[in-house]
């Protein structure tokens, strides 16, 4: 039997362990999430988003740079309306940019592509991109592919 | 009373139990008492019953991260996805094989023997002698084991968690020869610090409370005879694996 001065220290140093394990495996193993810290809100109107969905990333550069936060249908154009969440670091993207959906290899997950204009105005909390490709969608690219109908005949 | 129906006496039993360990959960909480003499015990009882389950945990740790490993890098290389292993493995231990299988590890390890320890103190009558004393029983056994296994379950989980990556790792790099920047950059982007991380210490906590009231409570209310302790041993088992199964899934329910 030890003795409870024992039993106390080593109770202590499993603590101890303990920490250094959730600190190991904080730093390690993880992300911080996309949107961890102050963010702002931009949306863009796309007429198609594929496969996209709440919490896709949003990058610039190929950088994460915020997530998708919502995506709705709007009620008048009925086009598709994202809305994204934008660290607070990055609070100076041009006015221009233009937003495309993209996809991360061939079966990848799709996610937001920023691409920066060159206006000296930057996007404000709540401002709309107005310069927006929709997503590919594959089954209507081999569709076109196979019928040919993109009525563009060399 | 309500008429003694065979439908009543179905359902009668495991309602009042139900009810005894609730009401047996709020006196402990509600008496709770923080003193220095109580800090010491709870500490010892954190040796107890995360201490000394130390050997286990890690052993087992490490083989369910070589397993894991083995069979996700298996089916991985068909299709030609192999570096995604670290982001399955840490994925799915962080989110539900840590905090479950250490769980179900801590009531076989830890709380078979709160529930026996408690159990034979009341066979021999320690506790009505504690009683006598004008020491509260409740204060001095069962809340300081309360606490214990509120506090050495997450720890046991976190320490579970790590041991089982280093298997990942060493089955992943070292006998695959995978890179390991790949494999810490896969796991890393993938896994996402409050949702998965914190989401399944949130079930840990959840399941070290839950343990824990099941291992002291089904002690407390064992008959005073050595089947009675017995019994209540296998019983803390069996409840503890069952409520923390339905409760993963509960919990996951709400998280994802």
């Amino acid at each position: 039997m030890k003795s409870s001065h024992q039993i106390e220290l080593t109770a202590g140093l499993f603590l101890l362990l303990a920490i250094a394990a959730l600190v190991f495996l904080a730093m390690q193993a993880t992300d911080r999430g996309v949107a961890s810290g102050p963010t702002y809100e931009i949306s863009a109107s796309f007429s198609n988003v594929g496969g996209l969905k709440p919490r896709a990333k949003v990058s610039m550069g190929g950088v994460t740079i915020g997530m998708v936060e919502r995506i709705g249908l709007d009620p008048d154009t009925f086009d598709a309306r994202v809305t994204m969440r934008i660290s607070e670091r990055y609070d100076n993207l041009p006015e221009d940019t233009s937003a495309s959906i993209l996809t991360a290899g061939i079966l990848g997950d799709q996610y937001v592509g920023l691409e920066p204009g060159g206006s000296p105005e930057a996007l404000r909390d709540g401002d709309r991109i107005m310069i927006t490709n929709s997503a590919v969608v594959l089954e209507q690219l081999i569709g076109r592919y196979l019928f040919n109908t993109d009525g563009d005949d060399q | 009373m309500t008429p003694d129906t065979p439908g009543n006496r179905l359902f009668d039993r495991p309602l009042r139990e139900l009810g005894r360990a609730l009401l047996f959960l709020f006196t402990a909480i509600s008496r709770m008492r923080f003193s220095r003499l109580q800090l010491t015990e709870t500490l010892r009882q954190i040796y107890f019953a995360g201490v000394r389950s130390l050997v286990i945990i890690v052993t087992c740790g490490f083989f369910v991260g070589l397993v894991l490993t083995l069979q996700t890098y298996d089916t991985l290389t068909r299709f030609g996805a192999g570096d995604a292993v670290s982001t399955v493995l840490a994925l799915s231990l962080f989110r539900e094989l840590g905090p479950v299988l250490t769980a179900l590890l801590f009531a076989g390890r830890a709380g078979t023997s709160i529930t026996a320890e408690i159990g034979l103190m009341r066979a021999t009558e320690q506790l009505d002698a504690l009683d006598l004393m004008a020491i509260d029983p409740m204060e001095r056994i069962v809340q300081p084991r309360l606490i214990a296994g509120l506090i050495a379950l997450p720890a046991l989980v976190l320490i579970f968690n790590v041991t089982a990556i280093v298997g990942g790792v060493f089955f992943a790099v070292f006998l695959m020869g995978n890179d390991p920047v790949t494999f810490w950059s896969n796991m890393q982007a993938s896994v996402e610090l409050g949702r998965d991380f914190f989401g399944g210490m949130i079930k840990a906590v959840a399941f070290g409370f839950v343990a824990a009231w099941l291992a002291v409570w089904f002690g407390w209310s064992a008959r005073p005879t050595s089947e009675g302790v017995a019994l209540a041993t296998t019983q803390t088992v069996i409840a503890t694996a069952i409520t923390v199964l339905i409760l993963d899934f509960i919990l996951s329910a709400f998280m994802l």
